[in-house]
């Protein structure tokens, strides 16, 4: 590729210790338990572009998110950062300013006790970035006002705003260290509509104006297709389908994929009756075998079962599904 | 046709020491037998409140302050509180978007279901217990005569919101009121939800108040729609009509800023700024300041509901001397 | 916050609405103020030998014949008046109270912000200390120290150092139900996003800790101290009772109710009844106070 990716994620694999402490587990007899959050997945993310990550919960998006930035280490595979080990460099110090992260809950993401404009400054003092406080300051109004914030807001404190506006103060926060690549954790799936497509207008337009790179997680099918160009649909643990979104929208192949898109309920449909897919997302902890999806799946069959398939390139995008590559069953089965 | 409820003029009040906030403004509306009237709207909009006001479960120190609610005719809200125990779970069953505040843990959710049907209805307790058995296969829980003896923290959170179902549909009440009942819900579990919840209330005939913030939902099981702002209904009529020709400039807007999975739009539309606090409701339409189309009239006078087209809107653009244009 | 915004707040109406807060703000105020201003309020400065006489002992309080009105509460063995020793001694309690629970609160405040924010280890080492320590009742640990402490210093310091020495056995006695608290709620905060914003800038722990985390779990450590102050008063007192407090040369309450005791069976009752009742009025109105300050910061008693 004549172009190196901006971030990119090899087999990266992660895992969390759910075991009791360690007195009870001796008194219990059990042995340490692990969840594998994060399993084998690999993306990469070209400068200027917005990857989308989709799936229910504990389906590992988040995981994949704050190991984007470093705040968790894999426990094997790497994820690089303008081609070089992003722990390795953070370890050094470096990579932290060209990077950083919004948030989901507008009210947990800021300080209660800190006023608007230290919380937007906090990066810029971190770093050093500016001489003295007033031009600190000046920053600090610059960025308030790229929101869609007045300068004056930074006087006040968190719980004197909306919802909506709570989260333009994350987003001025992200971006006062001048970063290239945000890692955006359900930035909107707190807010209401009408101002979710104010926060979702607001960050294309920074992507264009800044040229940002993005990674975009939600468990909502149309906000991703509105923010990505590239998109991954999770599913505990695993990424079952990467590709270009527009291909995987107009064409969705793996039966988890179609699934959420038929479950979303459709403004141009009005009164429609349909049969969904029946069952709930197994727990992480003891997942299926083979491949995960394999109970709720129309199409499972004894390999299925059994067998993890691989993400294997299938007209342009890559899935992992067994089912699609034997051409079982083919698209009519969905409905 | 009598509705089977009927709420007029409804005001739920907030006395604070900062003076009294007014939450819910004068609402009225209908609710047919057998009737989906979808409640739609941002958080704080008032469209939970409106359903606890309903109920008679408003939390201290909220109060009704004025209006009237009628279930067939009987005049529900002023009754005394151990008469309004009566009605809720037998006239009027409830779902909430949390099925663990609903259930609860201590007891094996069998229990929960004859208990609810031995209040209510005139049953003995065998057949209680043959009904309990009967529901949970209704709404879908796989194994019911073994189930029946579980626990509520044996169910995963989608098969508890179908037991909350049940609960809520056993007493075979005239209205469910259900306050965002998939919300807490995966999106795959979601469509389930909803699904179960049409085609029981379908098959029984029960009227439902569903309140939700997701337009989606609504167009999928809602007859009607209400979309309330600042604690007010701005527009109300058939969903079809809500949907594709909305009448008021706030609903207009609400569907212009739902992004869809049909088509990827260059730009959401978007109302710029939010919601006003409830302390700083402006005077005239609540929405004037975020509105494109208001005019002087929207300033002072609070526009009532006008018929526009299929729908009516609380909107003086459809007043009959109204400036078009 | 500015002035406006905190007389504005909800602590402050709360505060106005409780006739019992007001009534033991005012009376732990006063008491204060007369404890601290003893050297300027008191009628008589009984650590003054010379002024002592012992003609003037063993004077009943005012009201009754033969006593003068200077002699407000009575004169002691010594002719002491008791009102100028209560006044200076309260100054001796508080001082012991005030610089314990600063003691207690420091330790609590960064064993709680470390043990919560960092877990694991230091997290089980440091809470099981805490617990051990919380199964001693607090005057036990404080006299364990005080008798280390008093074994340890060489005789010609040892009353010097008394006065630090028994603020510090107290505030070590104290640190464990602050260190816990503080534990909880930050176990509640560090996981908040705020929190791995400024881990997703590189923020150190201990800037985590102290500048973000700190903020937020001073609340309930607020009502801890005032509920800890009114213990420290009282432990001292009993220290001082029982002998291995403070010295008679400084005497605290605790020191002039031990010492009127002897008396109290011999008719000149107000040698050590009016020393307690000070203290129960000290201890009683901060502690209602502390109690007060919890319920008006629990959100869900709002």
């Amino acid at each position: 590729m004549a172009d190196p990716p901006m971030v990119e994620a090899v087999g990266v694999t992660h895992e969390f210790d759910v075991s009791l402490p360690p007195l009870r587990r001796m008194l219990s007899r059990e042995p340490r338990r692990f969840l594998r959050a994060v399993n084998d997945v690999s993306f990469s993310i070209a400068r200027g572009t917005t990857l989308g990550l989709v799936g229910e919960s504990g389906c590992g998006k988040s995981t994949v998110a704050r190991l984007s930035v470093g705040l968790y280490t894999p426990k094997s595979g790497e994820v690089r950062f303008e081609g070089q080990n992003l722990a390795e460099a953070r370890r050094h110090g470096g990579a932290r300013r060209q990077m950083n992260m919004i948030f989901q809950d507008p009210y947990a993401s800021l300080n209660p006790r800190w006023r608007v404009s230290d919380i937007v400054a906090e990066p810029v003092r971190m770093y050093g970035l500016e001489k003295n406080e007033s031009s600190v300051r000046r920053r600090v109004e610059m960025y308030l006002t790229q929101v869609g914030l007045v300068p004056s807001d930074g006087d006040k404190y968190p719980h004197e705003f909306s919802g909506g506006q709570r989260q333009r103060v994350s987003i001025a926060r992200a971006l006062s260290s001048e970063p290239e690549f945000l890692v955006c954790d359900e930035p909107t799936s707190a807010l209401d509509v009408s101002v979710q497509a104010q926060i979702l207008n607001l960050m294309r337009d920074l992507q264009r104006r800044l040229g940002l790179t993005y990674l975009f997680i939600s468990h909502n099918m149309a906000v991703v297709r509105h923010m990505s160009d590239q998109l991954g649909v999770m599913y505990l643990g695993r990424i079952v389908e990467l590709g270009d979104a527009e291909t995987i929208f107009q064409r969705p192949r793996h039966p988890y994929t179609r699934l959420l898109l038929d479950a979303i309920p459709d403004l141009d449909h009005i009164g429609r009756a349909r049969t969904p897919v029946g069952g709930d997302v197994p727990s992480p902890i003891a997942p299926p075998p083979g491949c995960a999806f394999h109970p709720r799946c129309p199409l499972a069959n004894a390999r299925c079962r059994e067998e993890v398939p691989a993400l294997v390139d299938v007209g342009g995008t890559r899935v992992a599904c067994h089912a699609v590559v034997e051409e079982r069953g083919s698209d009519g089965a969905l409905g | 046709m009598t509705p089977l409820l009927d709420v007029r003029d409804l005001i739920v009040d907030f006395p604070t020491r900062r003076g009294v906030l007014r939450a819910i403004d004068r609402v009225s509306f209908d609710i047919a037998p057998g009737e989906v009237l979808g409640f739609v709207g941002e958080s704080g909009a008032g469209k939970s409140l409106t359903g606890a006001a309903i109920v008679g479960l408003l939390t201290w120190p909220g109060r009704i302050a004025g209006g009237s609610v009628h279930l067939t005719g009987e005049r529900i809200d002023t009754l005394r509180p151990d008469r309004m125990r009566r009605i809720r779970g037998r006239r009027i069953g409830t779902i909430f978007q949390d099925p663990l505040t609903t259930l609860n843990p201590l007891l094996r959710i069998g229990h929960q279901l004859t208990e609810t049907m031995l209040t209510h209805l005139d049953l003995t307790a065998t057949e209680a217990r043959r009904r309990a058995v009967v529901w949970l296969e209704r709404v879908g829980i796989p194994d019911a005569p073994r189930r029946i003896e579980s626990w509520p923290h044996e169910f995963s959170g989608g098969q508890r919101q179908r037991v909350v179902i049940a609960l809520a549909l056993c007493a075979e009440p005239d209205l469910v009121i259900a306050d965002e009942p998939t919300t807490a819900l995966d999106v795959s579990v979601q469509a389930q939800i909803i699904t179960l919840l049409k085609t029981l209330t379908r098959e029984n005939g029960t009227a439902v108040m569903l309140i939700t913030h997701d337009m989606g939902v609504i167009a999928e099981t809602a007859d009607r729609v209400a979309v309330m702002y600042a604690g007010r209904i701005a527009e109300i009529g058939p969903v079809a009509a809500v949907i594709r020709h909305p009448a008021h400039p706030y609903t207009d807007g609400l569907m212009g800023s739902i992004p869809t999975v049909k088509h990827k739009a260059e730009r959401l539309r978007q109302i710029d700024g939010s919601m006003p606090r409830l302390d700083a409701i402006p005077a005239g339409c609540a929405f004037h300041p975020r509105c494109a189309r208001a005019f002087d009239r929207c300033l002072i006078d609070r526009p009532g509901l006008l018929a526009a087209g299929a729908t009516q809107a609380a909107c003086w653009l459809h007043a009959p001397e109204a400036p078009h244009g | 916050m500015s002035g406006r915004a905190f007389l504005d707040s909800d602590v402050v109406h709360a505060f106005r609405q409780s006739p019992a807060a007001i009534a033991s703000a005012f009376v732990a105020l006063v008491l204060i103020l007369s404890g601290v201003l003893a050297p300027w309020l008191a009628p008589h400065d009984p650590t003054d030998l010379a002024t002592l006489s012992l003609l003037d002992s063993f004077k009943p309080p005012w009201p009754a014949a033969k006593a003068e009105w200077v002699n407000l509460f009575g004169t002691d063995s010594q002719g002491r008046d008791m009102l100028s020793a209560i006044m200076y001694g309260m100054r001796v309690s508080l001082l012991v109270g005030f610089c314990s629970v600063a003691i207690a609160v420091t330790l609590g405040i960064l064993i709680g912000l470390t043990a919560g924010y960092l877990g694991g280890a230091p997290d089980t080492i440091l809470m099981r200390i805490a617990d051990v320590q919380l199964t001693f009742p607090a005057i036990l640990t404080a006299l364990m120290i005080n008798g280390i402490a008093g074994a340890a210093l060489p005789r010609t310091m040892r009353d010097s150092m008394q006065v630090p020495v028994i603020i510090l056995s107290i505030g070590i006695s104290l640190w464990p139900g602050i260190a816990r608290t503080v534990r909880g709620s930050t176990l509640v905060e560090r996981d908040k996003e705020y929190v791995l914003a400024a881990r997703v800038i590189g923020a150190t722990s201990w800037r985590i800790m102290l500048r973000h985390v700190l903020p937020n779990v001073l609340g309930p450590v607020l009502v801890l101290a005032t509920l800890g102050l009114g213990l420290a008063v009282l432990t001292e007192a009993t220290l001082s009772f029982l002998g291995v407090g403070l010295p008679p040369t400084r005497p605290s309450l605790g020191t002039l109710i031990r010492y009127g005791n002897d008396f109290l069976f011999s008719g000149q009752w107000w040698v050590t009844i009016f020393p307690g009742i000070t203290l129960v009025l000290m201890v009683l109105s901060i502690n209602l106070l502390g109690d007060w300050l919890r319920d008006a910061l629990n959100p869900r008693l709002r």
